[in-house]
């Protein structure tokens, strides 16, 4: 089926088998492997790209109902030569290791900042909280990292957010 | 992953009208892609319902009307679910991810399947996922599995935190089909698993959610609870949504709600009945709790969820006693 | 200084095994055994055959040809005994990933099965002890009379502790691209912690001399053991492209890795401690029961850090090990120290608690002078001074030690410590260093898993050489580099830079080019006992209501030689500790009793530490000059930070509710058990 995309600010049309999903999509037919295949099931985030302006799990969007979307990867976030805030922080802060969930943690991570509203650990849900380490660590917990760099991610995020 | 077709609905009644045997609904996917991608799902066709113009909020009187194509991000979010039924606004962010939630629809997070570790393995059998195969869960693994209301065909529960809420809340579901509309008052969406596993809910082949009508809010205070070992991004080893209305020292109105306990949210009504026109004392909640949980049949790797659910009860309920 | 390849991590340009373009590429992917032990009777791939885009099949109907003496796990579809449900039995090939998946799903597989026997128990018959322990240590050892020294204490303790099946589980699942040449040369790209090593296994395994096999890796999205050794999709990508004549890839799906790509052998420990009325050791004893599969003898050296952690005049450690229808256990993040740590700490605490003496001071008053099993002369040893620093910053001379007394609201509190070690060793590697436009290239085929190798060997080498480091470029990832060994046994940094050190130094003589090969050098190396040490500390809050358990804070302190870069040792340890505090409270993959085969194989069934549960983390260190280890002087830091975790953890879950959880994972399910 044919389908158009706006990926990373440029139209794309592609013919995709309905099975495939918008990541397999980018890395495999568009040749964008930032978002990464951990887990295939949305269970780590690592392929977390933004719809809309919206994080999402790309591995379990089927690439047909995404027709018509607008998706930004983690290849579409510096500003040319200008790296995104958060790339910087994540350098900075060294907010990685083996940076194979880095992509998702960022897209996640800049999805994450336009979100307020309370979270799960928002102690009262009709107050927009502001983002503590607590609030970081909670909605970023869709992003696992099994290098344990959490401690340098919620720092870097803090830092952006500030 | 099976190949199969792929369309997307004009309106609610193009979904239904297109549905044949084989057909899904498409909603945000979250669950179907996942299972289709394990082969616990294998449709032939999809109909993408993902789109159709069921995404709005809004009040219908004192009542409040919420799309079934809603995000559940969007729905944590809104102003009047945050004033008017928070515990809501709280079960749908203990739930999932960040991204997750993005995507899943209201009805999708009604419709998800039970995460039991043999159902969603197709190499093993499963009575859910293949009637008559057998249950291995009884005699394997059921750590996270039923304790209350299952059968010796299903211990399976099911994992949604929104659906435990909404049993609490008592929302009715609006659901179109090839037989017409028709409401179904929370809890009764879900079943308990009998010698018909298989069947999650009591939707007929070819229903469609298109909406959740929340009552007035119940008077009194309310909250939602999820125990989980994992801090965040975990299913719940046991849940719980709780409505308690004290006046004079008096229960007047109570709700409780448990998840991940059975096939099907669970409504703790003995509980309810034993507490209400009684004292809001802690000895009285034990008492609720354990007249309610007196139904347990706990297998020996889930026995923990009996004290569990105990202890959740009495103490959700001593937190909310003025 | 900053990651070397930060930039090209956070934009997404890092290219992983996967992600190389290759024209043409198709796709293999797995079928998998369903019964755990017999024989595959027949494999029917005619229906897989017609599927659209589908380009062969392989299976023990058509047996590649191997060598005969490949590896059990890596020899393919060579026979038709089945050692494990999960193994790989045939694989399909197609154009597209989906259409290979689809063929693969469609492979009919006839089996013979037989009863099969998949749960470690410490009375099984089948137990028996092995030549020698990883990499290769005694199995057991004796010193002194255990018996007699537990006549004479004045306390004992006898526990048994159990860990369960452990998985590594990397973000980037295992994945290889393999292409072969006009020539017959085969070129992998590969998700492995060595090129090296991985080039020399794969050749190996098809018969093929080294020179013939290409192996690049230039970024690993972790691996922390399960990318040490060659595992079988690299071994299918090869012999798939080579049976359809195009590059082939194959990419694990994350339930796969659970059953191809090893794990953490679950342990039974026994552990039998007698001290004197000071709370000295008057008898130190442990034993470990494990498993392997029929396949591989892989026995984990758990019981081994008791011969270096503490002075007993009686001292018997020994590995005990069943061979059972499971996989291969294979090297998950401090293999032996890690299983081994958390029972001899916890039973250590459990006799500071019966002799009412502080934890801490416990371990102070056992400290050996030369190790206890060998000997030997330490090359340095700071575990004394951890445990003071920790104790120092972590407050601990406020603590109360009466267990479960401290209560905020629901939350029971608690602190506990253990202590962490693990082995300081190096490996040959060689090296090259030149001049290139002006700067200066070093080539050494490393592997950065995450672990910073690229960036430290930039210091190395700009520390020797004298220049500022960003004149240095280091090439990594790549076996026709310089052979250099695997990133494992946190040798790398000491092996690599070594010889990184040794070349830049040739370059300065000579001006031109620098050659090394340290293989003489680490030949030469004293006989030592060479570790480093740390101490950790952990708090923890545990819901009297629910059981569930929270680590508001931990701290690390280590010592482990010079620091070669602060901001990445920081992150290793850290790292480290972050997946202990897993260890502790979460990962467990279930053994399939049933079945056969493992339970949980995904992500939202094995619960790994998610961003919510790891709060204050802290990791700090002690400067320790050791110039008997390398020319950098420093023990290696990437396992060491998660031996002692879990115990810290246990310990001050104990200190918390007065509850021992013996048994890990500490779940909610456990905490409100009835006690015992």
């Amino acid at each position: 089926m044919d389908i158009t995309l706006q990926v990373n600010g440029l139209p794309r049309t592609v013919d995709v088998d309905p099975r495939m999903s918008l990541l397999d999509l980018l890395r495999e037919r568009l040749g964008l492997i930032g978002s990464k295949k951990g887990c295939d099931h949305g269970q780590c985030g690592a392929c977390t790209v933004l719809v809309d302006g919206r994080r999402a799990n790309s591995c379990l969007a089927l690439a047909v109902a995404m027709d018509g979307s607008e998706i930004t990867t983690v290849e579409g976030l510096a500003n040319g030569d200008e790296l995104h805030p958060l790339q910087a922080a994540f350098i900075e802060h060294d907010a990685f290791q083996c940076g194979y969930c880095t992509p998702g943690q960022l897209c996640s991570a800049a999805g994450m900042l336009g979100e307020p509203g309370p979270s799960a650990v928002t102690p009262d849900v009709l107050v927009d909280p502001d983002l503590t380490p607590e609030e970081i660590r909670e909605r970023m917990s869709g992003n696992l990292c099994r290098c344990g760099a959490y401690v340098n991610i919620v720092s870097a995020i803090a830092e952006v957010a500030r | 992953m099976k190949p199969f077709e792929y369309a997307r609905a004009g309106s609610p009644s193009d979904a239904v009208r297109r549905f044949r045997p084989g057909t899904m609904y498409l909603g945000g996917g979250t669950n179907l892609v996942d299972l289709m991608r394990l082969g616990v799902a294998r449709p032939e066709r999809l109909v993408d319902v993902s789109r159709l113009p069921l995404d709005a909020i809004e009040p219908v009187g004192d009542r409040l009307r919420i799309g079934a194509a809603v995000r559940n991000s969007d729905l944590a979010a809104d102003p009047l679910i945050r004033r008017r039924y928070p515990m809501l606004a709280r079960a749908v962010l203990a739930g999932a991810s960040g991204q997750v939630r993005n995507m899943a629809t209201v009805a999708g997070n009604l419709l998800q399947r039970t995460r039991c570790a043999y159902f969603q393995d197709v190499s093993r059998p499963c009575n859910k996922r293949r009637p008559g195969s057998g249950c291995p869960a009884i005699e394997g693994d059921h750590s996270n599995l039923a304790v209350l209301g299952a059968s010796d065909a299903c211990v399976a529960t099911h994992p949604s935190d929104l659906a435990v809420a909404l049993a609490a809340l008592e929302a009715e579901v609006h659901v179109t089909g090839p037989g017409g509309d028709r409401i179904i008052p929370m809890p009764g969406l879900h079943r308990l698993p009998g010698d018909a596993p298989e069947r999650d809910t009591v939707l007929e082949p070819g229903d469609l959610i298109t909406a959740v009508e929340l009552p007035a809010p119940p008077p009194g205070a309310s909250a939602y609870r999820k125990v989980r070992e994992r801090a965040s991004f975990a299913f719940a080893l046991v849940s719980i949504a709780a409505v308690l209305d004290v006046r004079d020292g008096v229960v007047s109105g109570c709700r409780i709600a448990l998840g991940s306990l059975a096939h099907a949210p669970w409504r703790a009504e003995r509980a309810e009945q034993a507490l209400i026109g009684g004292p809001a004392t802690g000895e009285a909640f034990l008492e609720a709790a354990e007249a309610e949980l007196a139904q347990a049949r706990p297998l020996p790797r889930n026995a923990f969820k009996v004290p569990l659910a105990r202890n959740l009860i009495v103490n959700t309920l001593e937190e909310l006693a003025p | 200084m900053n990651r070397v390849e930060g930039r090209v991590k956070v934009t997404g340009l890092a290219t992983y095994a996967a992600e190389y373009p290759v024209e043409g590429v198709a796709h293999a992917y797995p079928v998998q055994s369903l019964i755990a032990k017999g024989r595959v009777a027949r494999v029917d791939a005619s229906q897989a055959l017609d599927m659209p885009g589908v380009l062969g099949v392989l299976s023990v109907e058509d047996p590649p040809q191997l060598a005969p003496d490949a590896d059990g796990e890596l020899a393919l579809f060579q026979s038709r005994d089945v050692a494990y449900r999960g193994q790989l039995i045939a694989a399909a090939v197609a154009d597209t990933y989906e259409n290979a998946r689809a063929a693969a799903d469609a492979v009919r597989v006839e089996y013979e099965p037989a009863d099969h026997d998949v749960g470690l128990r410490a009375d099984h018959p089948g137990l028996y002890r092995p030549e020698v322990v990883n990499p290769n240590y005694p199995a057991d050892t004796e010193h002194g009379d255990v018996e007699a020294g537990l006549a004479e204490a004045a306390t004992t303790v006898d526990v048994t502790y159990t860990t369960p099946v452990l998985h590594n589980n990397p973000m980037e699942p295992h994945a290889a691209v393999a292409l072969w040449d006009a020539e017959g040369r085969l070129l992998v790209y590969n998700s492995t912690q060595g090129a090296s090593p991985d080039r020399d296994t794969i050749a190996g395994t098809l018969g093929l001399p080294p020179s013939r096999v290409r192996v690049v890796a230039r970024h690993v999205g972790g691996g922390f053991g399960c990318k040490g050794s060659t595992r079988p999709h690299a071994v299918l990508a090869a012999l798939a492209s080579r049976a359809v004549g195009r590059p082939v890839k194959v990419v694990l799906t994350r339930q796969q890795m659970f059953d191809v790509t090893g794990y953490r052998t679950p342990t039974i420990q026994r552990l039998r401690l007698g001290a004197d009325a000071e709370g000295r050791l008057t008898a130190l004893e442990h034993v470990a029961y494990e498993q392997s599969s029929t396949l591989v003898e892989f026995a984990e050296q758990t019981a081994t850090p008791a011969r270096t952690m503490y002075a007993a005049p009686a001292l018997r450690t020994a590995h005990r090990l069943v061979r059972l229808d499971v996989a291969t256990p294979s090297w998950m993040r401090a293999p032996g120290e890690c299983p081994g740590m958390y029972a001899l700490e916890s039973a250590l605490d459990e006799l500071a608690c019966a002799a009412g003496i502080d934890p801490v001071e416990l371990r102070v008053r056992n400290e050996p002078e030369t190790e206890p099993e060998s000997g030997l002369p330490f090359s340095s040893r700071n575990l004394v001074a951890c445990l003071r620093e920790g104790a120092r910053r972590f407050g601990w001379d406020r603590r109360d030690p009466e267990p479960g007394v401290r209560r905020e609201g629901e939350w029971l509190v608690g602190t506990g410590v253990a202590a962490s070690t693990y082995p300081a060793r190096r490996r040959p590697s060689q090296a090259v260093a030149t001049v290139r436009n002006g700067d200066f290239l070093i080539q050494v085929a490393a592997a950065d898993i995450g672990t910073g190798a690229r960036t430290v060997l930039t210091r190395i080498a700009a520390e020797t050489l004298g220049v500022a480091p960003d004149r240095v470029h280091v090439e990594l990832g790549d076996s026709d580099l310089p052979d250099a060994p695997v990133a494992g046994g946190s040798m790398g940094t000491a092996s690599w830079g070594s010889a990184v050190v040794r070349a830049c130094e040739e370059l300065m003589k000579n001006g031109k080019e620098g050659r090394a090969d340290t293989t003489d050098e680490v030949a030469t190396d004293a006989e030592l006992a060479r570790h480093a040490f740390g101490a950790q500390f952990a708090e923890v809050r545990v819901s009297a209501v629910t059981g569930e358990v929270r680590v508001p804070r931990l701290l690390g302190v280590f010592a482990a030689g010079r620091i070669l870069d602060a901001g990445l040792a920081r992150s290793q340890f850290i790292g480290g500790m972050t997946m202990g505090l897993g260890m502790a409270l979460m990962e467990e993959t279930l053994t399939d009793e049933e079945f056969g085969g493992f339970l949980r194989r995904d992500l939202a069934q094995y619960h790994v530490p998610a961003c919510a549960d790891v709060a204050d983390v802290e990791a700090v260190w002690l400067e320790e000059e050791d110039d008997a280890l390398n020319p950098m002087g420093n023990k290696g830091i990437g396992e060491i930070g998660i031996v002692g975790t879990a115990a810290a953890i246990g310990n001050a879950v104990h200190h918390a509710t007065g509850r021992r959880i013996r048994d890990l994972p500490i779940t909610p399910a456990k905490i409100l058990a009835p006690s015992p």
